[in-house]
């Protein structure tokens, strides 16, 4: 019985060769469209933006530097209010199964992109839900008050205020852009939303067919204004379970996995068919408090817990070593980071007798919130929680650790129903605005963002000052002297900075870590 | 038979009534909604959020919410999802063939070994056969899914490299959309056989594994309806009446027996949708389970609500179907209840 069995099985065995150069990237989920000014999700952003679109200005590969892409130089008016983008010539539009452009990329195509976010009155605003989250929460609508072509291949943008994070924002992902053409011929044939669902751009891949849930197929773009990609057929195999991925790619079914699971990294490190690309992320993990209750309204007591915490064990045991213990709110790799901060160390003794001075001798009870979800700047919150309770215990604390599940979390941290809560970020685009202005900002602590409700004149000014002024030195100063204020006033307590990973087969090559965690496949090959 | 078919249809409604309150209370009832979770961490301004939610229709009072939601469900509409702004009914669609796929699937093997399992160990009871069989259903009934089925990838895919580890078939095959049944479509690619083989190879893992709870309450059920069929009155005067032993057991045993399994086979339809929900997270297997928990997750109401009710009423359509098959295996139902 069981020779029949195994001979039947061995008869369904076909791995049939790929007649073309072929890649598959294990993907962890679905994406939710392929447009991606319509999403504010990494999958989506990895299906769509990526591989299929090109913005005005991008990162350059693998770090935060921003480089022209579809604009081939730009300059920005004296008194910072206009930025005008000079276009690249001849760049064409993808060629699909369904549609054939007629012309090359130009400044209608610019125009087009950023009206249909921008303005309700546009044809295309309210195709697909007409949400454009990532546009709106960057606050674009009313930074933006007009985008003018020039001429075919210049334009221009005119800001509310001058605004040095604009740029980085036109690498942001929610600004690729999309054609104008193909999007009045759906309109014509009363399909606007295919625009959406099956996209035309000018990068690297050009989209071919999507499965639900499955898989999503791209072939070379073989007129790429930078040169035709090595690899030829691009393929997104959507696998959920990080187990599986890891499988899988041991298998030969996958050639690189997003997000492995940190148990796993050190085993696929040994692997000698596999390497792990780790790389240090653009992420923190923190402790916020609740600067608007009793007692952490005292700064002395928020230090006094700082000093509590033992975040190297932290790091040993939830990031396995995976990450870098945090003094500041932003990462180590991003400019204007204030290596000269003071962190407080870990010192039970001293963190004792502050929380004495501040009038807790002998401790005090306190709730913590730990996040119900695995996340790449904290993999484990509950392990943090109890950490952090056994900790706290030293110093008299008694912390009771509670939990709700992501959607409810964030809209009861919103409401500031939290005493102490695990919190994290990861960057979206290299400016450190976008986290000191973004998550410690007063228009944050309106907006819900900034977890501590921490509004410090002080601090804001500095952060104000640096968004608003194009002189990076200036800006970089500003920044540093923010820094120094947040570590004094401790709204948080800064924990760590976690690596991402990637881990792929030995045998591909090019291929480079994202800080953003996105993944970008133009220049990889694979042998 | 008429009027009895008419009673059960008539219990059929307000439990429908009921299965739209519930699929549309409970996911308003938990905290959070669609679009806090979408700006996540970032935040955004009150006035934003309150824009966000009138785009969803999330600002209306909830009666009203819940009237335009039955009444468009009763013309077909079953909404439009928050995440993906595409139809409900046609993201369903889609992925709801592939559950078929795998749920019939994994029924059929389930009965198809259960059903003989049982049987045998019914009429050779306490023998070894017996025991160990009653043993291993128990385990295989006992068995959490998400863990058999990464043995079962462990074991098969990655030590003795027989399947793959998951998907729906190999991506080396980009086979032409048609009836969404792989099975099937696969006979209109260019390489049909071996997109057959591929297709079935990556059936085999995840139908056992949604299988086995199903196969082991068969069995346990067959073998112990068999053991009081046997044991009645009329057997022994089959017995008396010189039948065959195959006689007596399969047509005047099983087919008596078998009132009591098909009622359970009808509830394993149920048992299979929640089961699809970790065996399609496992093995990736594109199918509505994984999409429903996804949404919930993410509470895109209009997925939730509109898919719960249609999967309850394709269940409540399996077991009418199925009291209909237990009055035709046994017409003395057919008078009473």
């Amino acid at each position: 019985m069981r020779h029949i069995m195994a001979f039947a099985i061995a008869l369904l065995l076909a791995t049939p060769a790929f007649a073309a150069k072929t890649f598959v990237y294990c993907s962890e989920a679905s994406p939710s469209t392929f447009n991606p000014q319509l999403a504010t999700d990494g999958p989506t952003f990895n299906a769509s933006s990526r591989p299929v679109y090109n913005r005005l200005v991008d990162f350059e590969r693998g770090g935060t530097k921003v480089v022209p892409s579809l604009a081939e130089k730009w300059e920005v008016s004296k008194d910072g209010k206009q930025v005008t983008f000079h276009l690249r010539k001849n760049v064409q539009w993808h060629t699909t199964a369904t549609y054939k452009p007629t012309r090359a990329f130009n400044a209608d195509d610019v125009v087009f992109t950023f009206e249909r976010m921008l303005k309700p009155t546009h044809p295309f605003h309210k195709v697909s839900g007409g949400t454009y989250e990532y546009f709106t929460s960057m606050d674009m609508q009313n930074l933006l008050t007009a985008i003018e072509k020039v001429d075919d291949h210049t334009v221009r943008f005119k800001l509310q205020k001058p605004t040095a994070p604009f740029l980085a924002n036109m690498a942001m992902d929610f600004a690729s852009i999309v054609s104008a053409e193909y999007g009045d011929a759906m309109m014509k044939a009363k399909t606007p939303e295919k625009l959406d669902i099956e996209p035309v751009g000018t990068g690297p891949f050009v989209w071919k067919s999507y499965r639900k849930d499955s898989e999503i197929r791209y072939d070379a773009n073989p007129t790429y204004f930078e040169g035709k990609a090595p690899i030829e057929k691009l393929i997104f195999a959507i696998t959920k379970d990080p187990n599986v991925r890891v499988q899988k790619l041991k298998r030969g079914e996958c050639q690189l996995v997003a997000e492995p699971p940190q148990a796993d990294a050190k085993a696929l490190k040994s692997d000698p068919k596999m390497t792990v690309m780790e790389q240090e992320g653009l992420n923190v993990g923190y402790l916020a408090f609740n600067v608007e209750k009793k007692p952490y309204t005292n700064a002395d007591v928020r230090r006094a817990i700082g000093m509590a915490l033992n975040r190297q064990a932290y790091i040993d045991a939830i990031y396995l070593g995976n990450a870098v213990v945090a003094k500041n709110p932003i990462p180590p790799s991003m400019w204007s980071y204030n290596d000269k901060v003071v962190d407080h160390a870990y010192d039970t003794a001293k963190a004792k007798e502050l929380l004495a001075k501040a009038g807790f001798p002998n401790g005090f009870e306190a709730t913590l919130w730990y996040i119900p979800v695995s996340r790449p700047y904290n993999p484990n919150g509950k392990k943090m929680g109890e950490m952090i309770q056994a900790d706290l215990a030293k110093i008299g604390v008694k912390v009771n650790l509670l939990t709700y599940d992501w959607a409810a979390y964030l809209q009861k941290a919103r409401d500031g129903q939290h005493e102490m809560l695990l919190m994290g970020w990861t960057g979206d685009n290299g400016d450190p605005d976008n986290f000191l202005g973004t998550l410690l900002s007063c228009a944050a602590a309106k907006n819900g963002s900034n977890f501590a409700r921490w509004c410090n004149p002080t601090f804001d000014k500095y952060v104000d000052d640096a968004a608003s002024s194009s002189d990076q030195n200036r800006r970089t100063q500003l920044y540093q002297q923010a820094q120094v204020v947040f570590k004094t006033e401790s709204p948080w307590v800064t924990i760590a900075h976690a690596k991402v990973f990637r881990a792929l087969d030995k045998r591909v090559s090019g291929y480079k870590m994202s800080p953003f965690g996105t993944d970008n496949f133009y220049g990889v090959d694979y042998k | 038979m008429l009027s009895y078919l008419l009673k059960r249809l008539a219990e059929v409604i307000p439990t429908l009534i009921g299965i739209t309150i519930v699929s549309f209370g409970l996911i308003r009832m938990i905290p959070g909604d669609p679009v806090l979770l979408m700006i996540g961490e970032r935040g955004a301004s009150p006035e934003v959020i309150a824009e966000l939610r009138a785009s969803y229709g999330l600002d209306k009072p909830l009666l009203a919410q819940y009237g335009l939601f039955v009444g468009n469900a009763l013309q077909g509409d079953l909404g439009t999802s928050i995440i993906s702004s595409r139809p409900v009914s046609e993201e369903f669609g889609e992925r709801f063939s592939a559950t078929m796929e795998l749920g019939v699937t994994a029924l059929i093997l389930a009965i198809l070994i259960g059903l003989p399992l049982g049987v045998i160990a019914g009429v050779k009871r306490n023998s070894i056969f017996d025991y160990s069989l009653m043993t291993t259903s128990l385990i295989g009934y006992s068995m959490p899914i998400f863990w058999w089925g990464l043995i079962l990838i462990l074991v098969f895919s990655v030590q003795l490299g027989w399947t793959p580890v998951s998907g729906r078939i190999g991506v080396a095959y980009d086979i032409p959309v048609w009836t969404g049944y792989y099975l099937l479509d696969v006979w209109r690619s260019e390489e049909a056989w071996p997109a057959f083989r591929s297709a079935l190879a990556h059936l085999i893992l995840p139908a056992v594994a949604l299988g086995t709870i199903p196969l082991a309450v068969i069995a346990r059920m067959t073998r112990s309806s068999m053991l009081e069929v046997l044991g009645e009155d009329y057997m022994r005067t089959a017995r008396a009446k010189g039948l065959s032993r195959a006689r007596i057991i399969f047509v005047h045993g099983l087919r008596n027996a078998l009132v009591p399994v098909i009622t359970v086979i009808g509830l394993m339809a149920g048992t299979i949708v929640t089961g699809a929900v970790l065996t399609e997270t496992i093995f990736s297997w594109p199918g509505i389970g994984r999409w429903l928990v996804e949404s919930v997750l993410s509470r895109d109401y209009p997925v939730i609500q509109s898919g719960i009710l249609v999967i309850a009423t394709m269940v409540i359509a399996v077991n009418f179907v199925v009291d209909l098959a237990y009055v035709w295996a046994n017409p003395r139902l057919r008078g009473g209840k």
